[in-house]
């Protein structure tokens, strides 16, 4: 990406928590974009070195702790079966990336995801009672997420939904899907995230801005 | 990030080819669908078909449903090792998180002796979720249930009496598993989709390792089988074979095998997604993966060799299964392919990597 961005303020450093998956897929991107980055696992960073320098060379894996410590933003990339285990406290006062999904045909039920007047995020969001959680990567495939990048402009850009109820989280948020690769379309609830569920309009699916948006308002309406 | 270039991993290991089913229900000449009985006959048909036109491998994926009936493959397979001599039979995959090693391990162990040794096992932790609410088992601990099972499986693997303890099952102390193997253990993979930590477990536990890819561009998946060589040493092991599993179909030309496989592609899926929640395929989509950079291996016989070739260079892999076979494709059409692939396929990939 070769665009000229003015000089600004210094971007959010990010903590992502998960090295399945998605999360070394996250990671590599933000990097790529020109984020600080660091990766943790729910164990010993020795457990996931030799995954981190084959998925995001370059980058540090850390202790949980020392990761979110140093970290404006944390990209939690677990399992949401493995949330429920988290810590709330680890993630205090963070703006909190929620990338995981409530898919229980593919991962089983989960008792505390079953109310289903919320979206997952929601409930993420209410275990979370000290951090602001935004809802974005979670509707577009790992293996999609490094290659359809393209830079701003171009025509086949896809878009991804950045939603949450805090404006300059989601200004945040939305300015990291921009620049990692993809036009971020807001939505300015959390609860608006469920539009972006499995099962939604725009889960799975390769969309530019404004048939994404066309699809998001014509499901909410 | 180290130099080796992933294709070290090519010389080591003779180039295998194999064809994976997941007994999808084939349809009569007037599109009715076939019952399941007939349908796995066809099965056993189509292996020895594979067997006679010089295919190295037949894999069956375990299902539980009414379009895959396929749920004790190992029965298929022992039908198809007493018409053959010479294919390697196998499961692909077999979902270990929700069976008993011991009785995975037993049963592959008497299809080895049945073939004289050419049985394979491909553990999988369960792509295919149906087996999980049918058998009793919580798809959320579907991590520690592989887990703990693909180390019982390994400590089977070893071939003496068996002392073993955990949480998913009871415990064995000095228990002899038969039947016995003959010539030592058969080749076990782990079926690998996209999880970092089963390619480890793979090194660690001492198993090859199968990348199955359905979507995207396969040469993504570079870096896994990277992962897979620096762990392997890492754990002291010895190298170990990569694979490749991957879906298509093989007819005379790209544009037939395209109008064969198309519909019910996207049939399957559109029925797949509606309890999954994932996009259904477009027929833009659709020529996206059967081109160069896409997951699907469609089009005639040199098509889909240049591809396999481009994919086992690039991902470092020696063995290459197709899984053929779409829902509502005809049992004529899936012979076809198979012969195609046996007879013009393998062997031109076999040329094209000889030349490289």
């Amino acid at each position: 990406m070769t665009e000229i961005t003015p000089p600004q303020a210094r971007l959010p450093r990010i903590a992502v928590l998960g090295a399945g998956h998605v999360g070394p897929v996250i990671a590599r991107v933000a990097k790529a974009a020109g984020y600080q980055v660091s990766i943790a696992a729910s164990g010993d960073p020795e457990l996931i070195e030799l995954i981190v320098q084959a998925l995001a060379p370059g980058i540090e894996p850390r202790w949980a702790t020392a990761a979110v410590e140093e970290a404006d933003l944390v990209v939690l990339a677990i399992p949401l079966h493995t949330f429920t285990k988290l810590d709330p406290s680890l993630l205090d006062g963070k703006l909190v990336v929620d990338t995981m999904n409530y898919w229980p045909p593919v991962d089983g039920s989960q008792e505390m995801f079953e109310d289903r007047r919320f979206g997952s995020s929601e409930i993420v969001q209410r275990r979370l009672v000290r951090s602001t959680v935004v809802k974005t990567l979670n509707h577009i495939g790992y293996h999609e997420l490094d290659d359809e990048r393209r830079p701003k402009g171009s025509l086949d850009r896809r878009a991804l939904g950045v939603a949450g109820d805090d404006p300059h989280a989601v200004d945040v948020v939305a300015d990291l899907i921009e620049r990692i690769g993809y036009d971020a379309v807001r939505l300015d609830r959390l609860s608006a995230g469920r539009l972006l569920e499995p099962g939604g309009p725009v889960f799975g699916v390769a969309l530019p801005s404004s048939a994404f948006e066309l699809a998001v308002r014509a499901e909410a309406a | 990030m180290t130099t080796r270039p992933a294709s070290a991993a090519l010389t080591q290991f003779p180039l295998t080819f194999g064809l994976d089913t997941f007994g999808d229900v084939t349809h009569d000449e007037d599109d009715r669908p076939l019952s399941h009985a007939q349908t796995i006959r066809n099965l056993v048909e189509q292996g020895v078909l594979a067997d006679q036109v010089g295919v190295d491998f037949f894999g069956i994926g375990e299902h539980h449903t009414a379009d895959f009936p396929l749920s004790a493959g190992d029965v298929v397979l022992g039908a198809i090792a007493a018409r053959t001599a010479r294919i390697h039979l196998g499961s692909a995959v077999t979902v270990l998180s929700s069976d008993d090693p011991v009785r995975v391990f037993q049963r592959y162990s008497t299809l080895n002796a049945i073939s004289s040794g050419r049985a394979e096992v491909i553990l999988g932790r369960g792509s295919s979720v149906d087996s999980f609410p049918l058998f009793g088992y919580d798809l959320a601990d579907y991590e520690e249930l592989f887990e703990e099972k693909a180390e019982l499986f390994a400590e089977l693997m070893k071939g003496g009496p068996v002392t073993w303890e955990g949480k998913t099952r009871a415990p064995l102390y000095h228990q002899d598993v038969v039947p016995h193997t003959e010539f030592g253990p058969f080749p076990v993979w782990i079926g690998v989709g996209g999880s970092p930590q089963s390619v480890i477990r793979a090194a660690r536990l001492g198993f090859s390792l199968m990348l199955a890819i359905i979507g995207g561009s396969p040469v993504r998946f570079a870096p896994f089988s990277h992962l897979f060589l620096q762990a392997l040493e890492r754990f002291g092991r010895p190298p170990a074979p990569v694979g490749v599993h991957a879906p298509g179909h093989v007819a005379v030309t790209n544009e037939q095998a395209r109008e064969e496989f198309w519909p019910h592609y996207q049939e399957v899926i559109r029925s797949v997604s509606k309890t999954r929640g994932f996009a259904v395929p477009t027929k833009e989509s659709f020529l996206r993966e059967v081109g160069p950079e896409g997951a699907l291996y469609v089009g005639s016989p040199e098509t889909v060799a240049q591809k396999i070739a481009a994919n086992l260079t690039a991902l470092g892999a020696s063995r290459f299964d197709l899984k053929y076979g779409m829902g509502g494709l005809s049992h004529q059409a899936l012979m076809t392919a198979i012969e195609l692939y046996g007879i013009q396929v393998v062997p031109r990939v076999r040329e094209l990597l000889a030349e490289a």
